[in-house]
Formats: structure tokens, sequence, C-alpha cells
């Protein structure tokens, strides 16, 4: 693969005295949306935490856009260009949805194009504009999480199970918010358990086991082949 | 057709408890106000003990505030912290004693004058050594509790013993400036005019910092960060930076605490931060570590528990305030308005 935008390059992640990422290798390609797949615990989330240097990478490196990350501290990280929807969300219960997104315009005032924008992707957010995030429902939380990391362009979106736990149509509005950037030329890494949501988003998969990157390659050679599906991640489509 | 059973979703509508609850600290200031109104037999004394309350109440805000948010942004225990107020106290009186013509004038505009450079100059002063003590003593134990406790205290008895070699030994009394003395009178209650003046700096420091926190960027990162630092990390902003920033202005209050205190008290001494900081723990605790509505609310509560208590039974005073943060505790754990944490 030529030039990818995200290289991981055989990285070891420790967590105390735990070894969660064991040598993982992973790329990128550029304007195109990543799955990153594989069971609970396999080091999906330590991976994204490392990228975003949360969890300092031991050994190995990380080269974002062609320059060294793994040493440089988070907010330089962000500053690059990376746009980081944490697992649990990260929402600032405390302040408003208004006053989430002005934080989230990290470089100045809102765009307020863009912001407009945003409203049509995801319609609550103008809604509760006033309300207190720590009174939105799950998924208006999950929105919110996403609406912030896209209401400034980044180059780079590392999305962790944005689907999780939430309801069909709000799956639907995730999965046209993670399409919409991707027309917009950014690249998206993206955790996902749900396995159809995996194969409608994604363009190339890379499955995990146990800090270890397994398999690597197309999503739809991936989602057509059973076999391979049971084999790598021990799940079967049919039941789903 | 559908297969769903009738049903009309209703929203049941809150009671009055639940809609009460959010306001619960602030009534019980006012509940605590209205009790000693009650528990005092003349209104001129109560008026007199609520006003002195007050006054107490703002001094221990001022010194309480830079601590909550230093503890919920960074997680760091500053026992040092009665350092500041101590600097100040001193940097401040000394100001005050160089100013003597204008603090001896009997004009209200001189001693308010001379008041201000005090203050400015203890607050400076208290300011760059909060930068010096968080880059020396804080930094380097960052993510340690128990270090943070040990060394801080050093710090404290290291800058305790820097007053005494440059001040000296003995304490320093002072008198307030000739305008601020002595009392007005008003509805037959004795209102000392130092303490009107202390109440009405603890309101604009409080309408100060809730505007920086609520309309600025760098307040939004501040209560963001409190509740989640991480995340405002992954959104670039760099919380250390941040973090100094609110050490030295908390610093630098403390040091505004100082001063006032010193001229509530009219005698300083190099330990009297060190004594003040017990009532400044209690208030933290009680209002919600990291959160300054709760600690302004705390300090009001602890300032009139005092007062009306040292009046009514003297003897209960010394306890009244362990009291009252038992009590609070076994009603609210986490504090009057506990910040909501990550993780």
């Amino acid at each position: 693969m030529s030039d990818p935008i995200l290289k991981l390059d055989g990285v070891y992640t420790n967590i105390a005295q735990y070894h969660i990422l064991q040598g993982v290798n992973l790329e990128v390609p550029r304007g195109q949306v990543t799955m990153l797949l594989g069971r609970n615990g396999v080091g999906k989330t330590t991976t994204l935490r490392s990228i975003i240097g949360h969890w300092r990478a031991h050994n190995g490196a990380i080269l974002f856009d062609g320059q060294d990350i793994t040493k440089l501290p988070t907010p330089a990280i962000a500053r690059l260009g990376i746009g980081f929807v944490p697992e649990d969300m990260g929402i600032f219960a405390d302040l408003t949805v208004e006053e989430n997104m002005i934080l989230a315009a990290v470089s100045g005032p809102i765009n307020q194009a863009r912001l407009q924008w945003l409203f049509t992707v995801f319609p609550a957010l103008e809604t509760f504009w006033k309300k207190e995030a720590g009174t939105l429902s799950g998924g208006q939380k999950q929105m919110l999480s996403i609406a912030r990391a896209m209401i400034e362009e980044r180059l780079l979106y590392l999305i962790d199970e944005p689907t999780k736990g939430l309801a069909p149509a709000i799956i639907t509005t995730m999965a046209r918010a993670v399409k919409e950037l991707k027309t917009q030329g950014a690249s998206i890494l993206l955790v996902e358990q749900n396995f159809a949501v995996a194969k409608a988003l994604g363009d190339t998969a890379n499955v995990m086991d146990d800090g270890r990157m397994i398999w690597s390659g197309q999503m739809s050679e991936l989602a057509t082949d059973a076999a391979l599906q049971e084999q790598l991640m021990g799940l079967s489509v049919e039941s789903e | 057709m559908s297969a769903a059973p009738d049903h009309t979703p209703t929203m049941a509508r809150m009671s009055f408890g639940e809609r009460l609850a959010p306001h619960a600290p602030v009534l019980l200031v006012v509940g605590l106000m209205l009790l000693g109104f009650i528990a005092i037999p003349a209104t001129s004394s109560w008026l007199t003990l609520t006003v002195s309350g007050l006054a107490m109440g703002m001094m221990i805000f001022i010194m309480a505030s830079g601590l909550t948010l230093v503890f919920g942004l960074m997680d760091v225990i500053n026992f040092g912290h009665g350092a500041f107020v101590s600097v100040g106290a001193f940097v401040g009186v000394s100001f005050l004693l160089m100013l003597e013509h204008m603090t001896g004038a009997s004009s209200l505009m001189l001693n308010l004058t001379a008041l201000m450079v005090a203050i400015i100059g203890a607050m400076a002063a208290t300011g760059l050594m909060g930068w010096a003590f968080e880059k020396v003593i804080v930094k380097p134990v960052y993510g340690h509790h128990l270090k943070q406790i040990l060394v801080t205290m050093g710090g404290l008895i290291v800058v305790e013993q820097l007053i005494i070699v440059l001040w000296g030994p003995e304490e320093i009394y002072i008198t307030r400036p000739e305008a601020l003395k002595g009392a007005i009178t008003f509805a037959g209650a004795a209102l000392e005019k130092y303490r009107l003046v202390a109440v009405a700096v603890g309101i604009v420091v409080f309408a100060g910092m809730r505007f920086v926190l609520r309309r600025t960027k760098i307040g939004l990162i501040v209560r963001a960060g409190v509740e989640n630092g991480e995340m405002v990390e992954a959104l670039g902003y760099r919380l250390r930076l941040v973090f100094v920033g609110v050490f030295i202005a908390g610093s630098a209050l403390a040091g505004l605490g100082g001063v006032l205190w010193g001229l509530y008290q009219e005698v300083i001494t190099a330990h009297m931060g060190n004594q003040t900081m017990i009532l400044v723990f209690i208030v933290v605790i009680i209002g919600g570590l990291g959160s300054v509505e709760g600690c302004f609310i705390g300090a009001l509560l602890v300032g009139l528990m005092q007062n009306y208590v040292a009046f009514l039974e003297p003897k209960v005073a010394l306890i009244s305030n362990i009291g009252l943060m038992v009590a609070i505790l076994m009603w609210r754990p986490m504090g009057m308005i506990p910040v909501v944490k990550a993780k």
C-alpha cells in the first residue's frame, strides 16, 4: 500500500505489568474507512489509545502522515489533525452541548457553515443545543461525541465502537456520519463489534487477536468468507 | 393495524423534592440563616453575626477557591496552600505599613487605594511564588498523593521559616485603614465596616470566577478538564499549561485572602496560613472537590455556623464545623455539588 495516512510498525504497549499490544502492525490508507475488528479484550481500544498518546507505546513506531508521533504528547498529536471519539464517548457532562462543541473547535470560533451541516447529520444536536450534555440519552451523547470530533476538519478520525448499545435508528445515523466524513476525503479508523455495520462501512479490515494483527485485507474479502470470519473472530454472521 | 397494545406514554411530573434537590445547597445557607434568626433572641445581634459570618465565609472562599480547582484539575493535593496565605498577608501588610500616610488619612478613597496597592502587591508576589512552587515542588510528584502531601507540607515549612527570616519571628500587629475602622449602625445592629468590605470583595471574586469559568474558553477548558482531563488533551489543549495558570491564579487568590484575613484578625504570624487551612479543607471537602460553586456555598455555611454557634454556645464552636462537615458528608458523600468525574 502506498503512502498510508497512519502506520503502526511493531507497536508494543504495556499497561502496568500487562503486555496488551505485542507488536501491532497496521496501515490506514488515505481517504478510506479502515475497520479494526476482533473479539473483546484483544487490544483494539489500546491500539487507538496508543495512537492518540493516552497510553505510551514502549516499542515500535507510530507514523502519522509520514511523521513519527510515537513520543509526542497527546495535545500535539491531536493538533496534527486527528479527531478522537473514545469508547466512553468522553462527553463533558457538566457542560452544555453548545459548550462541548465550542471546546471542540480548537482553532477558533465554530465555523457556522460546518455547524449547520452537522445539524443536518445529527438533528438532535440542534434540539438539545442548550442542554447539559449529562442529561442526554446514550445515543444523543454518542452523536455529540462524534459531532465534536467532526466540528473541525481532520485528516484522520479514530472512532471507538460508535454503535455500542444503540438503537438501530441511531446506528443508521452513525453510519451515515461516517460515510459523510469519507465523502469529504477524511480517513477513518473505526473499531466496530457490529459486523453488519463493519461490512457496510469498511473498505479495508484488520483483525486483532491477543495483542497482534492476525489478518489484514479488503473488507469485501472478509465479508464474503464465513469460514475466515469463524476462524479469525469466532463469530458466525448467520446468527446476526 | 398495530400489534402494539394501546399505550399512551406519559411524562411523570417531577415531585417537589426532586425539583428542589439541585438548589438544596443554596437553600441550606438560607435555612441556616433562618435557624440562626430563630435561635438568636435579638434581631440586631443576629444581623451583626450574619454579616460577620458572611464576611468570614467570603474570606475562606477566596482562600479555598484555588485549592479546589487545583485538586479538581490535576488531582493534586496541596497541603502547602496555606503558605500563600501567610506570604500574601506579610507582603500586603508591608505595603500598608509603607503607605501609612495613606492608611492613616481619614479619606476613604486614599484608604481604599492603599488597600488596593497592598492587594495587588500581595497577589503579584504570591502568584509568582505559586509559579515557582508548582515548578519546583508539585511538578515532580504528579500522580503520587502521598508524595504530594509530604513534599507540599515540607514546602509549607520552608516558606514559614523564610517568612521568619525575612520579617522576624514576632507577630506583627496592624491597624485597619482609618475609614475602615469601627462600625456603622443599621437597624440597631452594629456592622463592622471592614466586614462589609470583605463581603463585597468576596462577591466580586466569586462573580469574576463564575464569569471566567462560564463565559470564556479558558474557563470551559478548566471545567471540562476537572471532569475529564484526558479528553481535553485529546481535543488538542495542553492541560498542563492551563493547570500552571490555575495554580498561579489560585495562589494569588490565597494571597488576597491572606491580606483580608490579616486585616480581619489585625495580627499576622508566619503560621496564620496553616491555621486557616483547617477551615479551608473543610470548605473544599463539603463543597465537593473541584467545584467553585460548592466551595462558595460551603464557605458561607462554615462562616455562618462558626459565628452563630460561638454566640449561642461558645464551647461548642470548636466542633461545630467538624459537625457540619460530618452531617453534610452523610447527606452527600461527594460534597454538596459533586463534580462528575469521568472514570
